[in-house]
């Protein structure tokens, strides 16, 4: 496409009332104090989300924290197939995996750590799973908390989620 | 009466009138942070609370001053230590010295003793008002520069360049009314507009010097360093203007000096072009209506009603000042300076012209 010049009309020039600039203020706070009083009477609609009380909704697809999905008997979905903590690209996945006492199931996770301050949430663990067992729709982003610790999410707090 | 008395009446005085400046001063702070939040469509500070009850924030001025009291109080490596611990209190002093001459009502009869109700009612009144508000721009300038940070410093050389330049057009633009009550003294100023304008209008500072009005009105806004005039503190450029370096109570030193200079801005403006503690149309006996309608009130009504009168006038301008603040842009600085020496120096000299110009005329008795 070929580049145009667009010529943005502007105003050609101030005119008087404009240029004493001071029945402009007195329209200026006209539109201040319209706002003021607005707000003063209805409070209900000032835009504020009130946070820690109030949440905001997510949409449907939002893709937030990450949570472990269960077999119906509640032993974890998983099946350690690293899948996930090869595609991730902040590398901050840590799977060990053990053998599963269900004869049928070769492997589940003995740990699965998510280290929630290095997630990008590109969301590339939850494409890769092939079992689905790893989704991302808590609806919900990381929480602050005061220790770095904290924020490494074990496989117990994935799976309660 | 004994010297006694004397000494109660004056510590009575200041007592009343500086609680009433410095309280108006803590509620202003709080009004500036939820008045902007509402004419910006947010909330404001709602969150400090006692008992459970917020108030609407009403304790976010406390929960501040406590923050201050208990924050480190430093002083950066490479400043002038002296002029560094000096400039807050050069600029917080002048702020409260100039509200020794605001009469906050009619001298009232006690004990057969006539006492003014101004802390000190001195016969330069004006002059010393200006001489002492002048003085706040060294607390500016000494902490831009012993801050030995650029931003403080290039804050404090705007700041007294504005000063400056503003000072000359607030001296002028009073001259009309000193010119029209015949007196720089303060308490005579507001006497003098009980009286009648063409029998309709009380003869207020605004009718009789409407430019005047606005001139001062503007240099009071640079004066104080209030938006559009705040360039010595523009965030935007400057980070914090002249009180970047400062931290702790220190910092808010400087803060109550602003609001002060507000809130006594707002009362020298209310005294020389509002009335002072003037009720419109109400004399010494009573009200006074200008179709002839008359009726007696009783003196102690009369009091109450005049000094709240200037209480009500006071309070509305510190508002204006909020107001205004958020809704005019700041303006840029050959702006400053050209709105100062080209527009509002000729003004109050034409005013100044015009003035005399009709007061000889009715002299004259043209
Ligand atoms: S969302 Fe992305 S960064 Fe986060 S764990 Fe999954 S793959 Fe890794
Ligand atoms: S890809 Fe899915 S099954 Fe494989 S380790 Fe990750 S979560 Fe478990």
């Amino acid at each position: 496409m070929a580049i145009r010049v667009v010529k943005v009309a502007r105003p050609e020039k101030m005119s008087f009332g404009e240029s004493v600039y001071l029945l402009e203020i007195v329209k200026g706070l006209g539109v201040t104090m319209r706002h003021f009083l607005r707000n003063m009477a209805r409070q209900e609609n000032i835009p504020t989300i009130e946070y820690p009380e109030v949440r905001r909704v997510m949409p449907a697809r939002f893709r937030g924290c990450h949570r472990l999905m269960k077999r119906p008997g509640g032993a974890p979905r998983c099946v350690a197939c690293y899948m996930c903590a090869t595609a991730c690209p902040a590398k901050c996945i840590t799977i060990v995996a053990g053998e599963s006492p269900d004869p049928k199931i070769e492997k589940y996770p003995v740990r699965f750590d998510i280290d929630m301050l290095r997630c990008v949430f590109c969301g590339q663990c939850v494409e890769a799973c092939p079992v689905d067992a790893i989704r991302m729709d808590t609806g919900w982003y990381t929480m602050p908390e005061n220790t770095r610790e904290k924020l490494i999410y074990t496989i117990d707090m994935l799976l309660e989620k | 009466m004994s010297p006694l008395f004397d000494l109660a009446v004056a510590v009575a005085r200041i007592a009343v009138f500086i609680s009433f400046c410095l309280g108006l001063v803590v509620i202003l702070t709080w009004v500036e942070r939820k008045g902007a939040a509402y004419i910006q469509d947010r909330r404001g500070p709602n969150r400090a609370r006692i008992l459970g009850l917020t108030l609407g924030g009403i304790f976010h001025p406390l929960a501040d001053a406590i923050k201050f009291l208990f924050k480190e109080d430093f002083i950066p490596d490479g400043a002038h230590r002296l002029f560094y611990q000096m400039a807050p209190m050069f600029a917080l002093a002048p702020a409260i010295m100039t509200m020794a001459v605001i009469p906050f009502g009619p001298p009232v009869t006690i004990a057969g003793h006539q006492i003014p109700l101004q802390i000190a009612d001195l016969n330069v009144g004006i002059l010393y008002l200006f001489a002492i508000s002048g003085m706040t721009v060294y607390g500016v300038v000494l902490a831009g520069w012993a801050s030995n940070s650029k931003y403080p410093l290039l804050g404090g050389l705007r700041s007294s360049a504005q000063m400056l330049s503003y000072e000359v057009s607030m001296g002028l633009s009073v001259v009309g009314i000193l010119m029209v009550f015949q007196s720089v003294q303060l308490s005579e100023i507001a006497r003098g507009q009980g009286e009648l304008l063409f029998g309709i209008l009380p003869k207020w500072g605004v009718f009789v010097q409407p430019l005047g009005f606005i001139l001062f009105l503007t240099a009071l806004y640079a004066e104080a360093n209030r938006t559009p005039f705040d360039l010595p503190e523009g965030e935007s450029e400057l980070v914090a203007g002249y009180h970047t370096e400062y931290g702790s109570f220190k910092f808010s030193m400087f803060m109550m000096a602003e609001y002060i200079h507000m809130v006594v801005g707002s009362a020298v403006l209310v005294t020389l072009f509002f009335g002072g503690w003037q009720f419109p149309y109400l004399a010494d006996a009573g009200f006074a209506f200008p179709g002839g309608v008359s009726f007696a009130v009783p003196a102690w009504a009369v009091l109450s009603l005049r000094i709240g009168s200037f209480v009500v006038k006071t309070v509305f301008f510190c508002w204006v000042y909020v107001w205004v603040r958020w809704t005019i842009p700041r303006f840029r600085y050959d702006q400053v300076m050209r709105l100062g020496w080209k527009v509002m120096l000729p003004l109050a000299l034409i005013n100044i012209f015009v003035t005399g110009l009709v007061l000889l005329l009715i002299d004259k008795g043209i």
